[in-house]
């Protein structure tokens, strides 16, 4: 017997029931996969394999969209350069003649930052490998704010990289697959950012919130904040380098601060992904683990402040009054100095406080 | 010539009416996820599927296309980068919002229908602006951001109407 000859034959579920009831299936779908979601976590499992395949997928297709219009741009551009020759080169003669006196005073100021930079003992960063990339897809919603780059993990691309322009920071990797790499750019509700304010040397919080302008949240800054003051990354928590231009900061109609980024000054075109992961890879790290220490030297050219090793002290062991003996000096045998870390304060010091140093010297 | 209703009416096969049309909005949302600037602009970045939650709602009550929203809905997700699950809720909602009220748009003019479809889009941006501020990652997203791609979503007005204009009458049980 079919199910029509039966006692429920006649009965007919309206079709906008049955509509409902796949709604409702539907939206708890979404619902469950909405509360499973772990984008904000920037984890590199949180960007799962559905993401990946479509992002794979979406490579090539925004490649070759996007590279018809990048030719027909250039073009225009080589024909309008072509029509604006006579006008350009006048103006290029009159900033060349500007260059040429700030190009004097820049190589100075270069030469006294140096000089400065070695009496204080600053230690610059060493430059971050990166690699060049092109933006295929951008997203510019208010949900959601990524563009997607042509490099992946076959060129060492990571989870948490930094992403800079031309004109300043981006934003960082959140999902990478083998050749695509998806960018979370500045402007996206779920990126924040910690930044450096220049002026006041103050710190706060870039959080973006899907528009062109992020604002600036958890402003830590004796001095206030003031129209037109520039904003770097600071570097706290370890996810950006020190020192990335970011933008300025501007007074918003909401009365909100929110910053201007540098990188809106020109279409995103090219990127560069910075390899950077940790503060770690900024460190020279054979330095930091080298016994060698560099010899200390007093203010009398001719005498070192390193104890005399046992031979020349006629096999007698030191003992280095300024050291506090330390162990490695005290255990006798191993006089070298260079050999114990507590030993490297010792000798470091001196530098900067000869008197005490030139004592320890003296005291044996 | 037959002049009953039935027989001269366009077939409703699912192809048609569903499949078609979504494949032209994922074509159009990637084409203008290009990422160019003309006059120093960036390209609109409406959500064309929230043109076909409205018209399908209209066109029938039907069991695929809630689940049609909702794959259009997770590869927008995708494809843009947000969380996971939130434009499927937002069209669903649209959808829900059109399929309670159906008989009352059922029929009008073009304005008025504009009108409709213009609430049916501003339910699911409002859907899609609270689920992200109670989102624990963000705070409430940009209202000018939110506004603007109101707007172009609005703007796709024609593409809803035509859609219903075709298929409206397809089956005369639904009208």
């Amino acid at each position: 017997m079919s199910l029509r000859e039966g006692p429920f034959g006649d009965i007919r579920v309206p079709l906008t029931w049955s509509a409902g009831a796949a709604l409702v299936i539907a939206a708890i779908i979404a619902a469950a996969l909405l509360m499973g979601d772990r984008r904000e976590t920037m984890k590199a499992n949180a960007y799962d394999t559905a993401r990946r395949a479509v992002d794979a997928v979406a490579a090539p297709v925004g490649g070759s969209l996007s590279s018809p219009v990048r030719w027909t741009h250039s073009g225009l551009d080589f024909i309008r350069g072509y029509w604006d020759a006579v006008g350009e080169n006048r103006r290029l003669r009159a900033e060349l003649a500007e260059d040429r006196q700030l190009r004097d005073s820049l190589a100075a100021t270069q030469a006294e930052n140096q000089r400065l930079k070695a009496v204080l003992g600053i230690q610059t960063n060493p430059p971050l490998p990166h690699v060049a990339a092109e933006t295929i897809f951008d997203s510019r919603g208010p949900f959601a704010n990524t563009r997607l780059a042509n490099v992946g993990r076959d060129k060492g691309v990571t989870e948490g990289d930094p992403v800079v322009s031309e004109h300043g920071l981006l934003g960082r990797i959140v999902g990478v697959s083998d050749h695509v790499s998806r960018v979370l750019l500045l402007t996206d509700d779920e990126s924040h950012t910690p930044v450096l304010l220049v002026r006041t040397n103050g710190r706060a919080i870039l959080s973006g919130d899907g528009g062109s302008s992020p604002k600036l949240d958890y402003i830590r800054s004796s001095l206030g904040l003031k129209d037109g003051d520039r904003v770097l990354t600071s570097g706290d928590g370890g996810v950006f380098p020190r020192g990335l231009p970011v933008g300025t900061v501007t007074r918003s109609i909401d009365g909100a601060w929110r910053v201007q980024l540098d990188s809106d000054a020109a279409p995103i075109d090219y990127v560069q992904i910075l390899l950077f992961t940790d503060f770690a890879q900024l460190a020279n790290e054979r330095a930091l683990t080298s016994k060698e220490l560099p010899t200390a030297m007093t203010e009398e050219p001719s005498q070192s402040i390193i104890a005399p090793s046992p031979a020349a002290a006629g096999g007698k062991t030191p003992v280095s009054a300024g050291a506090g003996k330390p162990p490695a000096a005290a255990s006798g045998g191993h006089a070298k100095v260079n050999a114990a870390p507590s030993a490297n304060a010792a000798t470091a010091k001196p530098a900067k406080h000869p008197t005490p140093a030139r004592k320890a010297v003296a005291a044996p | 010539m037959s002049t009953t209703g039935v027989s001269s009416a366009r077939p409703l096969s699912p192809l048609g009416w569903l499949g078609l049309p979504a494949l032209i909005c994922i074509a159009a949302t990637v084409v203008l996820a290009t990422p160019i600037r003309i006059f120093g602009l960036a390209l609109p970045e409406p959500v064309f599927p929230l043109a076909l939650a409205f018209a399908w709602a209209l066109i029938r009550p039907s069991v695929l296309p809630p689940f049609a929203l909702l794959a259009l809905g997770l590869f927008l997700d995708v494809f843009w980068g947000g969380p996971q699950g939130l434009w499927p809720l937002c069209l669903l909602a649209g959808y829900a919002a059109v399929l309670l009220v159906r008989r009352l748009i059922t029929g009008q003019d073009f304005i008025m229908m504009a009108a409709w479809y213009a609430l049916t889009t501003a339910i699911a941006f409002g859907v899609g602006f609270a689920l992200m501020t109670m989102d624990a990652g963000g705070g409430a997203p940009n209202l000018v951001a939110l506004v603007w791609q109101y707007a172009w979503t609005v703007v796709l007005f024609p593409f809803a109407f035509r859609l219903v204009d075709r298929y409206e009458d397809a089956d005369v049980r639904f009208r």
